[in-house]
């Protein structure tokens, strides 16, 4: 069952080739477990890159598969984050905590300790007791199940009351930007219990851990690496079934899926639910490699990049939405990072940190317009134009080469 | 026989505007019918209503043997109890092949965990062979349904009707667009299927209408305005006055 599902989509795996190649390759290239060539925080950069991509996969089964274009699944992959950085910071905490009380003449009590983490945590925003949504917080297990759950029930309850009531289209987009954004302004109050503004930081040092930053950073790759693929691997399954076809149904005709018997309103809260899942843990994976998250990574305008890259990869295809990820991430990282080169005009100096968003609104209208298909498309062009006949021939280096293998299948 | 669907003095209005009119018929069992009558007369709302999509304001639509009011249940829900509804315009999901649209159709469990697991059997596949060939498309298994032509697109979804094995079979202007072959191949599924289920069949189209040999119902402004064999209606002076005389 397993091969057939792989032979009737090889591009998945030629995906999962691809995508071990490339963990592979920044490996050997790494400064920890090879040659030194790819610093450590541009494996930061690779490692976050590749958790976008995860979110991406996510937003183009709700929206590319379903139809739901949902601008709030940045809060989801927020969520995921403060729930991850919550466990990381107190026990962080706790271990400087504890060194720092050691050396008291007097060993000093739990209470003491979990007094003093708190004046640590929330010294920032004049309070030094804990609210109750850290309750978890010391134990990793629970935290990490919290990742899943607090973005799946928000999703849950949110999708039940919208889709229950029928709310389609633009009315529901505008509905997951003002969940978004509700949530970012709770989340910027400093009695929000998760630090106001200041969020939650120093995530990317792991309690307990001794290596150095580099092998950190390598373990974050290798982790979001193994969430792409499997996340990849599970939606390419659900969207192949007759589960795909059901909601490929409902994104183009919703009634007529209904009057075939089929609950629309269940299926799109399944899928809203479970890509929320999928967000969260994507956001899990993240915030530790970006070491910080405030309120400001669920404002309104975060999901709406996440759909714009959705676009531009090509929705409704699964390597659409990771194309679409990586290469806007990156040069986005490239033009942002003050690496492009400004442009003089005379009276005015064009400044890339400045105009790249105009850039980005303007290919996001431009694929709408012209290429709705998005860079995907180029993949069918190439396709298309693959004349059956030249097995054996050399393609080129590495992307051709495996193109080849499936070629010759 | 004992009524199938019973509909009794059902009434809806649209801003004021009373498309359907204390409306009373009945279906029977295995029963092949045909409703007639001008635009607008309610003969689209009357399936909306039976299939859930249109609330009634008043009156009752009654189903099967265990008298199961249809009043409030879901589109989805009333489908399950055996109700197939075919749209004025062909509705088929156009980037989907026409095995998926069967396969999709196929009368199997609708939760999304049996749909996630479900894996196509033999039987399966020879059941959406079997009807493709009911409605001539077995050559275009493989094709997406949006290549067909305008009247494949209307016998796909009239397979697809039939693969939902449904009890009732509400079925909206099928000939319309149709060139006087398919019309003919149209009537005959139509025909079949009535042996086996009920069939109601919506059109305006009077050769169509005597070729399917049934019993007529005419609506007017949303209620009955006359009912019997096509000859017999067409011989009334009401019906001949508002519709068939223009
Ligand atoms: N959702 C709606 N809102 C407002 N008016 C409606 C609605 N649905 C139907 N109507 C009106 O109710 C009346 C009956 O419409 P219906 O579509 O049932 O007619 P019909 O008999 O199917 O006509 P046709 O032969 O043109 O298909 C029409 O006047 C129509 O404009
Ligand atoms: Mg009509």
């Amino acid at each position: 069952m397993q091969r057939s599902f792989i032979t009737r989509n090889p591009s998945v795996l030629i995906f999962l080739a691809l995508l071990a190649l490339f963990t592979l390759g920044v490996t050997v290239l790494s400064e920890a477990f090879g040659i030194g060539l790819i610093s450590t925080s541009y494996v930061k950069v690779l490692g976050k890159t590749l958790c976008l991509a995860l979110v991406a996969v996510a937003m183009d089964l709700v929206w590319g598969y379903c139809g739901i274009l949902s601008l709030g699944h940045f809060a989801f992959f927020g969520l995921g984050g403060y729930m991850i950085g919550m466990w990381l910071m107190y026990e962080r905490t706790r271990d400087i905590v504890v060194g720092a009380l050691a050396e008291a003449p007097i060993p000093p009590t739990e209470q003491e300790i979990v007094d003093g983490i708190g004046t640590q945590i929330f010294g920032v925003v004049g309070s030094n007791e804990f609210p109750l949504i850290w309750s978890f917080a010391d134990s990793l297990t629970l935290q990490l199940a919290l990742v899943v759950v607090v973005p799946g029930t928000l999703a849950l309850i949110f999708g039940w009351l919208a889709f229950r009531s029928r709310v389609n289209d633009v009315y529901l987009s505008i509905l997951t930007q003002a969940m978004t954004l509700a949530l970012a302004l709770y989340l910027f109050q400093n009695d929000s219990g998760l630090r106001g503004n200041n969020g939650l930081s120093g995530l990317q040092n792991l309690p307990g851990v001794e290596q150095p930053q580099s092998h950190v950073s390598m373990w974050f790759l290798w982790a979001s690496a193994l969430a792409l693929g499997l996340g990849y691997l599970l939606s390419a399954w659900i969207v192949a079934g007759k589960f795909g076809s059901v909601i490929r149904g409902i994104r183009d005709n919703e009634a007529r899926v209904r009057f075939l018997g089929y609950s629309v309103e269940t299926y799109k809260l399944t899928v809203f639910t479970l890509t929320a899942c999928i967000a969260g843990i994507a956001g899990a994976l993240y915030y530790p490699q970006a070491g910080i998250i405030n309120p400001a990574e669920v404002a309104p305008i975060t999901s709406i990049y996440l759909a714009a890259w959705v676009a531009i990869g090509g929705r409704g295809r699964l390597y659409g939405a990771v194309l679409g990820a990586v290469f806007v991430s990156l040069v986005s990282s490239w033009f942002t990072g003050g690496k492009a080169p400004d442009i003089p005009l005379g009276i005015y100096t064009v400044q890339w940190v400045d105009w790249w968003l105009v850039l980005l609104g303007l290919s996001f209208v431009a694929v709408t317009l012209f290429a709705p298909k998005g860079l995907g498309g180029l993949v069918d062009l190439w396709v298309e134009r693959r004349s059956p006949n030249r097995h054996g021939a050399d393609l080129g280096p590495d992307l051709g080469s495996l193109r080849e293998k499936e070629a010759s299948q | 026989m004992s009524a199938l669907l019973e509909i009794s003095g059902v009434s809806v209005s649209f801003d004021g505007f009373r498309a359907i009119n204390n409306l009373s018929f009945q279906i029977a069992e295995a029963e092949l019918r045909a409703i007639i009558g001008p635009n607008g007369a309610g003969k689209t709302t009357f399936m909306d209503i039976v299939t859930g999509k249109t609330r009634p304001d008043e009156g009752r639509v009654v189903w099967g043997d265990r008298s199961m009011s249809l009043v409030g249940m879901s589109e989805a829900q009333i489908a399950r109890v055996g109700i197939g509804r075919k749209f004025q315009k062909p509705t088929v999901f156009e980037d989907q092949t026409v095995a998926d649209n069967l396969l999709l159709a196929l009368r199997k469990p609708r939760g999304p965990l049996a749909v996630l697991l479900f894996r196509p059997t033999t039987a399966d596949l020879d059941r959406v062979a079997e009807l493709s060939t009911e409605i001539g498309l077995e050559s275009a298994l493989a094709r997406k349904a949006g290549e067909l032509s305008h009247g494949q697109k209307q016998w796909l979804e009239i397979g697809m009707l039939l693969a939902q094995e449904p009890r009732l079979l509400l079925v909206d202007e099928p000939a319309a667009g149709m060139t006087p072959e398919e019309r003919e191949h149209t009537t005959s599924i139509l025909v079949d299927a009535a042996k086996t289920r009920a069939v109601v069949v919506v059109e305006h189209d009077m050769e169509f209408v005597r070729r399917l040999n049934c019993r007529v119902t005419v609506l007017h402004e949303g209620a009955v305005l006359a009912e019997g064999s096509l000859d017999h209606v067409t011989r009334n002076a009401d019906v001949i006055d508002v519709y068939l005389g223009r």
